[in-house]
């Protein structure tokens, strides 16, 4: 069913929406993007952007009134995104595992880690329980904690933050999915915690040949991470491409300025590159390109475009921007209605 | 050591916490008393128009610190002294004189306003509460220019906090700040909470305010590559004790103590896509039951009896700042030198 | 004031309100007991107090709609010829008086104590929560009728009926302040270490000052809540102690009063005395409870 060229995940022109009593709230507006087997997809935005809504959506983990409102979502050359409760759930945690920001809130606090390891195991893989607990012991193992086989029995309380993410992991990774959903797994953490969490998912990725989807607002984590990289922008994809050619190469005026902003050591005492205002409200996303109102070069497009016309992602380097300054046809018509991404 | 220069002097300050359960339930399970010491005599000084930045993992005690200096919490040793003034021994009605020279911003701008007052009425707090101004129309004027210089229109005094952004609530964290006038400003991680592009917003304002009324700075932070971006020394914090502290240039380009060698490491860096972090092994311990000797040997790759016995002091390094490790003072640790 | 009808016509409250039609139902009915109560003396078909316009051979006579009634006295009258009706407006005057002040004053000494201890904390707050847990441990009414008790002994007998309705409405106020405090000393403690607390304090302002000006507008969403389900609770309180003889006196009857009275008639066939002052009270308490209810809904945004 799958060959090579076929992508592991596909996303279509997703759109995520909120009905509120005050309208309707598109969080994610068609947005597209694949994630190819074993290769690490960063996702990047500010808070609000629609990167942890996107990565919810995949897993069918979106919370109501938060729905699916057009796309599709293809995974391993299946369908998921009009599936039911119990067909998701057998693909959440099979195929697909999920790491979430506090670790804390992803363990049960009354259940030892070996219990919730061995059931996780048990219910995706055919093994008994005996087998299951061996597993477990070794997924541990795996993710570095000490004294595995001892610590199976402790509850998530006696580890520390680190280590508890480190378990966190390892039940993302019983039943040896194909993709794994990280959503800011190194947010709460330390510096120093975060270094190692990195490196484990890094070499976990590569060794199991697991494809991650890894949602941050930390560009630092996803330049030593991603393959890939998709700049979100009040819940449109800006920008998407390799990552040493996004960091290093912006094309976006947004992604340029996002880049600029990062402060980093080394540099002398001047002031960093500010985009000033901040991303639009939901209820207030301006018509054409999104971050027009705070876009520099919104006057070096003919014909006020940028503040009527929606910029797709065009060709721009070796990237993808969604920016009408790339629209090296200049054209003026919405000839161009291409939404599928490759890279 | 205290010069004209120095606007603050913090010597050997101390602050224990008291964690212990109730008495009865410590009685009835036979527990001693738990006392934390968040932060353990920790000394430096901060001249006048200088950014002096505090950073450390959570737990290290570097807010312990900026809540100390603010008098949000009473030191348990150790002296605090602003400005030649000793704030623990000054009467009451000049500590409120000595109060509206010091500022403090927060971390959380969600949780640093009062959700249920207006700006204008948030922003002129200070100034009412200190007599700055005698007039309706002089209180209303002064809180427009406030928070025109903050980059917001003096029409937003008459909204509430939940109309604004992140970012715009921390500038009007620090429109209230201002308000009084304060040479001296402390600042809890006041761009964690924030995105990158409103972090720069946010430092850039904070420098160009620095520049304008000759403010000084306490900045509390994680972040290493803010605070190499803003500070002009820096020093380190593990499990409540400083390790080191020197010009940021040093510390970033030849950090001596081995912890500080460690986070220099552990900074993401942009410029350098796949480049192998050297993570360290290892946690923070548990600040209860810290460890014996310097508190970073059971990490530290050079320690040895010597750092499991005994405490290390501070000690004047040659080239610049202070460094409390007995490997440096050894001369056992080569030090590596930052590209 | 045109700003704070819009937004309030424009908040979750008044949508949530709008789509609620049980609510509706339930204010509606309060308001008209509110509205009966407090207009009484304006509005009642017949002044019950005034000796003057009674005559004994109305007594007993049966609600409108029996064969035997007589118009005039729509839910009949009762042994010395007051009309039923007259008496319940009256009555739940008393009754609604009662029940907002005792409220109103656990209200007061509740937050006052709950701000002090949840804010100062440490022995003080030790000392105010152990009063709390040990005036918990005795039930309502067991200490309304000890003060109410103290009061008959203290205070002379002819003195007694003008302060009785005082009395208790401080009896209430006296068992009920404990709710408040404990809600307030929670909300206090989550406020107190938000850092625009600690801002205030940062800038100098007294503790009292913080504590009424910033913490106090805070916390007051589930006092709100409290309060008006405990409106309906007081009153219940307040009908069982005049039920026992030891509320307000005969002269100024609530409903409580005017169940207990009519209770003697009901075996004896004159149901209507007793039986439609205890539905005003049902009517009042139950819908001052729905709305409580949905109040304490609509305010949780877990919920919303």
């Amino acid at each position: 069913m799958t060959t090579p060229s076929v992508p592991l995940l596909q996303v279509k022109n997703l759109r995520i929406e909120f009905p509120t009593r005050r309208g309707i709230l598109v969080a994610v507006d068609d947005i597209s993007f694949e994630i190819a087997a074993g290769e690490v997809l960063g996702v990047v935005g500010e808070s609000g952007a629609g990167k942890s809504l996107t990565g919810a959506a995949v897993i069918g983990l979106l919370e109501p009134p938060g729905r699916i409102a057009g796309g599709e979502i293809i995974f391993n050359g299946k369908r998921i995104d009009n599936l039911g409760f119990e067909d998701i759930r057998k693909i959440r945690g099979r195929e697909i595992g999920a790491i979430f920001q506090d670790p804390l809130t992803s363990l049960n606090p009354l259940y030892t880690i070996g219990r919730q390891l061995t059931e996780t195991i048990e219910t995706h893989l055919a093994l008994t329980h005996t087998q299951a607990r061996t597993r477990a012991i070794e997924l541990l193992e795996e993710v570095g904690i000490p004294a595995a086989a001892k610590r199976i029995d402790h509850y998530p309380h006696q580890f520390s933050g680190g280590m508890r993410q480190r378990v966190v992991i390892s039940l993302a990774l019983a039943a040896n999915p194909k993709l794994i959903i990280a959503d800011e797994p190194t947010t709460a953490l330390d510096v120093s915690i975060q270094a190692q969490i990195i490196t484990l998912l890094k070499k976990l990725g590569r060794e199991h040949g697991t494809a991650v989807m890894l949602i941050t607002h930390d560009m630092g984590v996803i330049a030593e991470t991603a393959d890939r990289v998709a700049v979100m922008y009040a819940g449109r994809i800006a920008e998407i491409g390799p990552v040493a050619e996004v960091i290093h190469h912006p094309q976006h005026p947004y992604t340029i300025g996002l880049m600029g902003a990062i402060p980093s050591v080394g540099d002398n005492h001047e002031r960093l590159s500010q985009i000033d205002g901040s991303m639009p409200r939901l209820t207030a996303i301006p018509a054409g390109c999104a971050f027009n109102p705070r876009c520099t070069r919104v006057n070096d497009v003919a014909n006020h475009r940028c503040t009527i016309e929606r910029p797709s992602l065009l060709p721009a380097g070796k990237t993808r921007a969604a920016c009408w300054l790339h629209d090296r046809l200049g054209q003026q018509s919405t000839a161009i209605n291409q939404h599928t991404v490759t890279v | 050591m205290s010069s004209a220069k120095t606007l603050l002097e913090v010597c050997d300050v101390a602050k224990e916490f008291d964690v212990s359960r109730p008495w009865l339930n410590r009685v009835l399970e036979g527990q001693d008393k738990q006392i934390l010491k968040a932060v353990d005599g920790v000394s430096f000084t901060i001249n006048r128009g200088e950014t002096l930045a505090l950073v450390g993992e959570s737990g290290c005690g570097k807010s312990t610190v900026a809540r100390l200096v603010c008098g949000l919490y009473t030191p348990s040793r150790g002296s605090i002294v602003f400005d030649g003034v000793d704030m623990a021994k000054v009467a009451s009605d000049e500590l409120r004189g000595l109060r509206k020279r010091f500022q403090m911003i927060f971390q959380d701008p969600y949780a640093s306003l009062n959700p249920r007052w207006r700006v204008g009425k948030i922003i002129a707090e200070p100034i009412v509460s200190h007599g700055l101004a005698t007039t309706r129309a002089e209180l209303k004027a002064r809180v427009g220019q406030l928070l025109t210089q903050v980059g917001l229109s003096p029409l937003d005094a008459d909204k509430f906090p939940h109309e604004f952004s992140g970012g715009q609530r921390q500038r009007i964290s620090i429109a209230r700040a201002l308000s009084s006038n304060p040479e001296f400003l402390v600042c809890d991680e006041p761009t964690s909470a924030l995105d990158v592009s409103v972090q720069a917003q946010i430092l850039n304002l904070m420098k160009d305010l620095q520049r304008e009324f000759g403010l000084t700075y306490l900045f509390i932070s994680h972040n290493l590559a803010v605070v190499s971006h803003i500070a002009t020394r820096v020093g380190v914090m593990y499990l409540g004790r400083l390790v080191e502290i020197a010009d940021t240039r040093r510390i970033f380009t030849r950090p001596l103590h081995p912890y500080t060698q460690m986070l220099q490491s552990a900074i993401p860096d942009l410029k350098m896509t796949g480049k192998q972090r050297t993570p360290v092994a290892g946690e923070v311990p548990n600040p209860l039951n810290p460890p014996t000797g310097c508190a970073f040997h059971p990490r530290c790759p050079h320690a040895n009896e010597r750092c499991r016995r005994e405490r290390p002091n501070m000690i004047e390094h040659p080239e610049s700042g202070q460094v409390a490790c007995h490997a440096v003072e050894e001369g056992r640790i080569d030090i590596k030198i930052a590209a | 004031m045109v700003d704070l009808m819009r937004r309030f016509f424009d908040s979750d409250i008044w949508h949530s309100f709008k789509r609620n039609p049980l609510v509706i139902a339930a204010t509606i009915a309060a308001l008209i007991c509110l509205f009966a109560a407090s207009l009484a003396p304006w509005i009642a078909p017949h002044n019950p107090f005034d000796l003057k316009t009674l005559n004994l051979l109305d007594a007993f006579s049966p609600p409108a709609w029996i064969a035997a009634g007589k118009s005039e006295f729509l839910l009949g009258t009762d042994d010395q010829g007051r009309d039923v009706l007259s008496t319940i407006m009256h009555g739940s005057r008393v009754s609604l008086v009662v029940g907002i002040c005792a409220v109103f004053l656990s209200m007061v000494i509740g937050i006052t104590l709950g701000l002090i201890s949840g804010y100062v904390g440490g022995a003080l707050d030790a000392f105010i929560m152990r009063v709390a847990d040990i005036q918990l441990s005795f039930p309502a009414i067991l200490i309304a009728l000890l003060i109410d008790g103290v009061a008959r002994a203290v205070i002379a007998k002819e003195n007694h009926d003008q302060v009785a309705v005082y009395v208790l409405i401080f009896a209430i106020a006296a068992s009920g302040w404990v709710q408040y405090a404990r809600t307030v000393r929670g909300s206090t403690l989550v406020e107190r270490n938000k850092e625009y607390v600690q801002a205030a304090r940062v800038i100098g302002r007294r503790s009292l000052a913080i504590m009424f000006s910033h913490v106090l507008p805070n916390v007051m969403g589930p006092v709100m809540v409290l309060a008006t389900l405990h409106v309906g609770t007081a009153i219940i309180t307040e009908a069982t102690l005049s039920f026992l003889g030891v509320g307000v006196p005969p002269t100024q009857p609530s409903l409580g009063t005017l169940i207990r009275v009519g209770n003697d008639f009901l075996f004896s066939g004159e149901w209507w005395i007793t039986v439609f002052p205890g539905l005003a009270l049902v009517i009042l308490v139950l819908s001052i409870n729905i709305i409580g209810d949905w109040l304490r809904d609509a305010l949780n945004p877990k919920l919303r």
